[in-house]
């Protein structure tokens, strides 16, 4: 026990070689333990297809009632909201992340803070291996067979490609800090399912998936983007390939993403601390 | 006598579930709440892109949000009945369904009834309320036969796509780790049938509304109730056929359920 202590403070007090060693070896254990669910992967990418050819038939429908051009999305541009969209959900993992949770209630968490690393860098890094597996694996199949059925917006400029990837990436680090603050709440109520579902509603709508932010009015559309990091999940990355904007609003997209990211993850670090010094582990 | 027994443990069954979910009031509080969102957000979702376009498939917002309507109304009294069978997966990859099969009562209603999910009886009741205004709102010219088909609509919904929850949930026997592909077949056909078929187009139509029949489940019966003549040809009467669409669904589902049943071996564990 004191020898943990002891390894966990030089840990910390080291230089920053040692903590990127960390950082990557977590990462490639997190892309590692994911590409063990093979079968799921494949019952997953099967889904999204279903629900692409849905919502790209429901998108141009919409497209086509308003004369071509839905909320200033053109047939081609919703076409590829739609199948990256689908792609991308399961890349940021809106739902379905509950682990921090189920080990507060178990009281497993306690192992994870004899860890020399801190919880939020460490599933944070596991996190962004998960993602990275996504993106190899539910990422790339709708997005390679929605142009095999429909015309597919392709972007213009040469940084859009880029900066998507830089947004995407964002977008899942924000995820992540707003999945971990969900699940946080297990420290004060032990069962979270609560604030779960309010999670999965509010993320749903808010993030864009339910439809394009942007067939809201202007200024609800405005204020949800700059008060809730929730469009940066989903809408942010997707308006950023479509090249929805001018280059500048592209950027500025991105931008506020990383503002968000910031807050969000200093956000988890607090409410870490606090929950740490109130930390009553189930069963002593 | 056995079937009191059997009603007896189902009874008992149901008390401790209520009992349990109750404990955590806070919890159960906000789960109420917000399975009325889910199915608030799906019906905000139609009137957004109502927002957007006058028209969807030919159809306006008073004519589209009769088939939201049963829609959401079919769906939501499955998934409040039977809805916790897509847990069987996991009941298969643990074993818990060991301790199931072990009991002197039925597999299948126990599964059931393992987590009703009481709060999503919300779900259920705002569902209905949707129906109710879209219906007020159509300017439907109501007769005896439109009345009768307005309130077995829903139930021959409910029947439909429970036994959609049931076959897709059975898959789990011979694939355990089939994750989401129910979800395709459930959720996908609420969302699909939430919207006219004149969207879809291809053979996207030809299997999923077609084939596995989720165009009777609300676009054809409301039709009927409105009535108007399909843009795609059928005539009035399949508006009708909705019933005679959920009864081989409940026989396949039944079939798919007992032979996976017996297909059921341990996982050993």
């Amino acid at each position: 026990m004191s020898s943990v202590v002891a390894s966990g403070s030089l840990f910390r007090d080291r230089e920053t070689g040692s903590f990127v060693r960390a950082f990557t070896a977590l990462t490639a254990s997190g892309f590692r333990r994911y590409s063990t669910y093979r079968q799921a992967t494949v019952a997953g990418i099967f889904t999204n297809i279903v629900f692409g050819f849905l919502k790209c038939y429901v998108l141009l429908a919409v497209a086509s009632g308003a004369g071509g051009l839905a909320a200033g999305y053109d047939r081609r541009q919703l076409v590829t909201f739609v199948w990256v969209g689908e792609g991308l959900l399961a890349v940021v993992l809106l739902w379905g992340w509950t682990e921090l949770a189920d080990r507060i209630r178990t009281g497993e968490v306690a192992a994870d803070l004899l860890r020399p690393v801190e919880p939020v860098v460490s599933y944070l890094a596991t996190d962004l291996g998960r993602a990275g597996y996504a993106v190899l694996t539910r990422l790339l199949p709708p997005v390679l067979v929605g142009p095999l059925f429909f015309d597919v917006y392709v972007p213009r400029r040469w940084w859009t490609v880029p900066l998507f990837l830089v947004s995407a990436t964002l977008a899942v680090v924000i995820c992540f800090g707003c999945r971990y603050l969900v699940n946080a709440t297990a420290y004060w109520l032990l069962d979270a399912r609560g604030p779960m579902v309010v999670w999965t509603l509010a993320s749903g709508i808010l993030a864009g998936l339910y439809f394009p932010l942007r067939f809201l009015p202007d200024w609800v559309y405005v204020t949800i983007w700059l008060a809730t990091p929730l469009p940066s999940l989903f809408q942010a990355p997707l308006d950023v390939l479509l090249e929805r904007d001018s280059g500048s609003i592209q950027v500025g997209i991105v931008a506020l993403q990383a503002v968000w990211a910031v807050v969000v993850l200093a956000s988890c670090r607090w409410v870490q601390r606090r929950a740490e010094r109130r930390l009553v582990v189930q069963g002593g | 006598m056995a079937d009191r027994g059997a009603t007896g443990a189902y009874l008992a069954l149901l008390r401790g579930q209520a009992r349990a979910q109750a404990a955590y009031r806070t919890s159960f509080a906000i789960d109420l709440v917000s399975n009325v969102g889910a199915t608030a957000f799906d019906v905000l979702t139609v009137l957004v892109l109502f927002g957007v376009t006058r028209q969807l498939g030919g159809f306006e917002i008073r004519a589209a949000m009769v088939v939201v309507g049963l829609s959401a109304c079919a769906f939501a009294a499955a998934n409040l009945a039977v809805g916790n069978m897509s847990q069987l997966r996991t009941y298969v990859r643990t074993g818990l369904l060991d301790a199931v099969l072990v009991r002197p009562v039925a597999a299948l209603p126990q599964l059931v009834l393992m987590d009703v999910p009481l709060r999503k009886a919300s779900r259920a009741v705002f569902g209905v309320t949707v129906l109710a205004v879209a219906l007020a709102a159509a300017g439907i010219d109501w007769t005896p036969g439109r009345i009768l088909l307005a309130c077995l609509t829903p139930v021959a919904g409910a029947v439909f796509f429970g036994s959609i929850f049931v076959a897709t949930a059975s898959v789990a026997f011979w694939w355990i780790e089939s994750g989401e592909v129910g979800n395709a077949f459930t959720y996908g056909g609420r969302d699909l049938t939430s919207y006219p078929i004149t969207v879809y187009s291809g053979w996207f139509r030809q299997v999923f509304a077609y084939g596995l029949g989720f165009a009777f489940v609300a676009y054809y019966p409301g039709l009927a109730l409105l009535g108007r003549p399909d843009p795609l040809g059928l005539p009035t009467w399949v508006g009708w056929v909705a019933p005679a669409v959920a009864l081989p669904a409940a026989a396949v589902a039944t079939v798919v359920w007992r032979m996976g049943i017996r297909h059921y071996r341990s996982t050993g564990s």
